[in-house]
């Protein structure tokens, strides 16, 4: 029972054991380093296929269809006939492109993508390496799939390619921000830029209920970051045919649709780490292998969401996009920032308890909501007041 | 200083929202379109000339391929002109349930204008395909009358081919009722959604003079706040005996012909409606010989299509097919003002702009 | 306005401009086809006559027609058939474009598939067929490239078995 209660964390430390037997220390730990990786990128590209398959079903269903139904019971193997059916298409490759960058901009997507798993914690206990500057690393990791975005868009020799390949060099650097700054009043409140303390320290309360604003601010970033709509505009299907990836096909192009899935699901891990207490959850400390099932749960329910948003908004202009990121999103973020440090501030000063400061702290953030939504209201009323003249009034004859 | 140079970005024939095969040679400026230059004739397949070596009775399926969304309205225009040259009569039934089936045509085609507007937005497919499951419905009618779902070929000089089944009437009832409640839906989902209405209002403002000047019709003229509809102006059919009221809005930009459609589609039902409950018993077919030889002559008749106005010019010399065929296609001529609107857009503006012109290949290049 | 007084007032104010007033089906009035341009820009700006219906053309064997419809948008009336014809080897007509931008497409069309020039349009070219194409498709003594004496043939053989 105790074996089973932490199920994951137990068989893997048996393996080392059984491992050490056999085979120096040295080597023992590489095999199980080693042994982590593919363990861990085998569990992402199921997670990508599964994504795939629940977001054409979701898809489907918000739009009153019925989805792959096909292959498999309920169509659940469409993803691996999808998988087998981009390994086996021939690559093509323009004879203009950029050999060498258009070859390498799918590996660099791919690599980017993963990389931030090394420090994202799946389940308690369950982190690659838990070093204590895992929200920088996380952050500045992914900024890493801009270049090969770019990459992309420069080597298919294509304009639509190049334009995607801008678009989203503009996006991701006026979204990096506000995300950033959304991070950092985390990284005050808790103390800590390691994931694994920062779950820890929201043991008692999730932080999403003391930073309301944050979170919304660090999704709606995320949902740009990772390209999804309505903010899908480098990759948008009816303006640019695929964007940045126009001009790839086969498993060049399966890459880029694993690392869009990927940041995907890297966006909704660090959304529930950030906010949503992580893997935490009632009766993990009694059974932590419950740690993975809440943690999952977390990202799928931010992921569903994200599959929501795309079945139904549509998408904005690139220049609605930046301004929005610069002209409202970045104000707010780093007015959250200084109202946060300055609750906090007050509430260790006057020394109140955990609650009373947390109440506080919400407050402060609901005041900011308030401010901020009015402040865009009489601002975007303004900003309409010269066609105000457009009433839209139908006129019957 | 930094050299900037526009770049030339061809936009078609193939591309998802070109809605056909149609090309734009965009001159830009970065992302900022400075020129555009349409070139149509991808999917022309010589309809005209095809038109010239065929009966008159034969050339009616070569209409319902013009506007493929449309086929009862192109079968209507037609069959209006043939019946102008020859002089024929229509029985009072049959004139009923063109207008049934005209004005359900004119609700498929805004239902999918307006999906296809919003998925060139970028709503993925979700209210298109409420669009089309709407349209289904409707399509479901036309099958039931004439046994296909969008090449009709429905239609016949003096009436049409055959007599409304049973349960048509019933079922068209209920269509309608549902559609009531549904283009309210829809109005719920996307008439004040932010997204929309930034990537909607003040893009593609077509001034009332230029819109008059290019000739451009249907609900894009509308939308302009030109009061101009074929129904009302030179009433064609029975419209004259059917109340209903044509919009008009003064913006002009895509929103306006967003909202244009929206109220076309209800106006149509409330006339559906009414042809439903006058619906006379009788004939629907006219004394008319298989093979129709017209008097020597020219007539062009023109009705009101959903995308505009639709007009035949035939040139009869007596014979048994038409000495010239030609259709004024509604979409063409509204295409005219495309550079116009586009100047100093973007490209997802640009998308915007022609599906909130609503255009089709089949018609523009026949 | 009548269609009577319309005509009135344009031979009233172009003497010489009306060659013929045929019986037909709808209102026309042939024009030379110098004075077009002239009797256009009188009927847009004096008589309100402000929306072109239609362009197209009519391949008459010696001569072609070009056959304007012209409307209004602002009451309910009907419309009037303008005819312009030309000598076959010349084929040249005055364009409406400068007058109304709508009929720009229609005439690029009229000049791709019956071949007319329209002088003075601004951009003439050929918007169906692609550039460089050889003929006219709609001239009555185009030959297409495909036999299409088979279509004359079924419809012959329709019209004799079916109407005795």
């Amino acid at each position: 029972m105790a074996f089973v209660s932490d199920l994951f964390v137990n068989s893997w430390n048996w393996i080392a054991v059984q491992l050490a037997r056999f085979l120096p220390p040295w080597a023992a730990e590489l095999v199980m380093m080693f042994a982590g990786v593919v363990v861990l990128i085998a569990f992402l590209l199921f997670m990508v296929m599964l994504l795939t398959l629940l977001e054409r079903k979701v898809v489907a269903r918000i739009a009153d269809r019925i989805g792959p139904n096909r292959v498999g019971p309920f169509g659940i193997l469409q993803p691996l006939a999808d998988t087998l059916k981009l390994i086996i298409k021939e690559n093509t490759e323009p004879a203009q492109a950029d050999h060498w960058v258009f070859r390498l901009a799918p590996a660099v997507a791919v690599t980017a993508a993963l990389m931030p798993y090394a420090v994202i914690p799946l389940g308690r206990g369950m982190v690659g390496t838990d070093i204590n500057v895992g929200v920088l690393y996380v952050v500045s990791i992914s900024s890493l799939t801009v270049i090969a975005i770019l990459m992309a868009g420069w080597g298919g020799c294509n304009k639509y390619s190049l334009l995607g390949g801008m678009r989203a060099v503009a996006q991701m650097f006026s979204f990096e921000v506000p995300l950033a700054l959304c991070l950092a009043s985390v990284v005050l409140l808790t103390g800590s830029l390691s994931l694994v303390s920062i779950t820890e320290a929201q043991r008692e309360l999730w932080l999403v209920l003391v930073q309301p604003v944050g979170f919304l601010l660090y999704l709606l970033c995320g949902i740009a970051e990772a390209n999804r709509s309505p903010f899908d505009i480098p990759e948008a299907e009816s303006e640019l045919v695929a964007g940045y990836h126009t001009e790839y096909s086969g498993v060049r192009f399966a890459f880029f649709f694993m690392a869009e899935y990927i940041n995907m699901f890297t966006v909704s891990a660090m959304a529930t780490i950030m906010f949503l207490g992580g893997w935490r959850g009632p009766f993990v400390d009694q059974l932590p292998v419950l740690s993975v099932v809440y943690f999952l749960l977390k990202v799928h329910f931010l992921v569903f969401l994200m599959f929501w948003f795309r079945a139904t908004f549509p998408r904005l202009r690139i220049d609605q996009l930046l301004s929005l990121s610069w002209k409202v999103l970045l104000p707010i973020a780093l007015a959250n920032l200084m109202l946060t440090a300055l609750a906090d501030k007050v509430a260790h000063r006057a020394g109140l308890s955990r609650m009373a400061s947390a109440g506080l702290l919400l407050g402060s953030n609901l005041v900011l909501a308030g401010v901020a939504i009015a402040t865009l209201y009489l601002v975007y009323e303004r900003r309409r007041a010269p066609s105000l003249s457009r009433r839209y009034e139908i006129h019957w004859h | 200083m930094l050299k900037t140079r526009t770049i030339t970005l061809n936009l078609g024939p193939q591309h998802p929202s070109t809605h056909g095969v149609f090309r734009m040679v965009l001159t830009m400026d970065g992302e900022t379109i400075v020129d555009l230059k349409p070139i149509f004739g991808y999917l022309h397949r010589g309809m005209e000339k095809l038109a010239e070596t065929r009966t008159y009775l034969q050339n009616m399926p070569l209409t319902d391929r013009m506007d493929y969304i449309c086929a009862m309205t192109n079968n209507l225009a037609y069959a209006i002109t043939v019946e102008k040259l020859a002089g024929l009569e229509v029985p009072e039934r049959a004139e009923y349930i063109r207008v049934i089936m005209a004005e359900f045509t004119r609700v498929v085609n805004h239902l999918v204008a307006i999906g296809a507007l919003l998925n060139d937005l970028g709503a993925f497919f979700t209210p298109m395909l409420y669009c089309l499951r709407e349209r289904e419905r409707i399509l479901d009618l036309f099958e039931m009358t004439c046994g296909a779902r969008m090449t009709c070929n429905y239609l016949r000089f003096g009436g049409v081919a055959a007599d409304l089944p049973e349960e048509f009437v019933p079922q068209a009832r209920e269509v309608v009722a549902g559609l009531y409640y549904w283009v309210d839906d829809l109005e719920r989902l996307l008439t004040t959604n932010e997204i929309l209405l930034a990537r909607l209002q003040g893009i593609g403002i077509l001034p009332r003079e230029l819109a008059i000047n290019c000739s451009v019709t249907g609900p894009t003229l509308r939308a302009s706040g030109v009061p101009y509809d074929v129904r009302r102006a030179a009433p064609y059919s029975i419209y004259d005996r059917f109340d209903f009221k044509i919009p008009t809005l003064d913006e002009g930009d895509c929103y306006a012909r967003y909202l244009i459609r929206l109220a076309e589609i209800r106006q149509s039902l409330h006339i559906i409606e009414q042809a439903l409950d006058h619906l006379p018993p009788g004939e629907v077919q006219a004394k008319v010989p298989r093979l129709l030889r017209p008097p020597v002559g020219d007539a062009y008749a023109r009705i009101e299509s959903p995308k505009g106005e639709l007009g035949f010019y035939l040139v009869s010399d007596g014979g048994i097919s038409p000495y010239r065929f030609h259709v004024r296609a509604p979409t063409l001529i509204n295409l005219t003002v495309l550079p116009d609107l586009v100047r100093g857009l973007r490209i997802p503006d640009l998308v915007a702009i022609i599906g909130s012109i609503d255009i089709v290949m089949g018609e523009i290049d026949r | 306005m009548t269609d009577e007084e319309i005509l009135a007032r344009i031979e009233e104010h172009f003497p010489g401009a009306v060659v013929e007033v045929p019986q037909a089906l709808d209102f026309t009035i042939v024009l030379r086809a110098e004075r077009l341009l002239e009797v256009a820009t009188y009927l847009r700006d004096e008589l309100g006559l402000d929306y072109l219906i239609s362009v197209t053309s009519v391949d008459r064997g010696d001569e072609f027609e070009v056959v304007y419809h012209l409307g209004t948008m602002t009451d309910q009336a009907g419309y009037l058939v303008l005819k312009v014809r030309v000598l076959r080897p010349s084929a040249e007509v005055p364009s409406l474009t400068p007058l109304w931008r709508g009929a720009e497409f229609q005439e690029d069309e009229v000049y791709d598939l019956m071949g007319i020039r329209f002088t003075g349009h601004p951009n003439l070219r050929r918007i169906m067929m692609w550039e460089g194409y050889e003929g006219h498709p709609l001239r009555k003594d185009f030959r297409p490239p495909y036999p299409i004496e088979t279509d004359r043939l079924i419809a012959q053989s329709y019209a004799e078995s079916e109407n005795p």
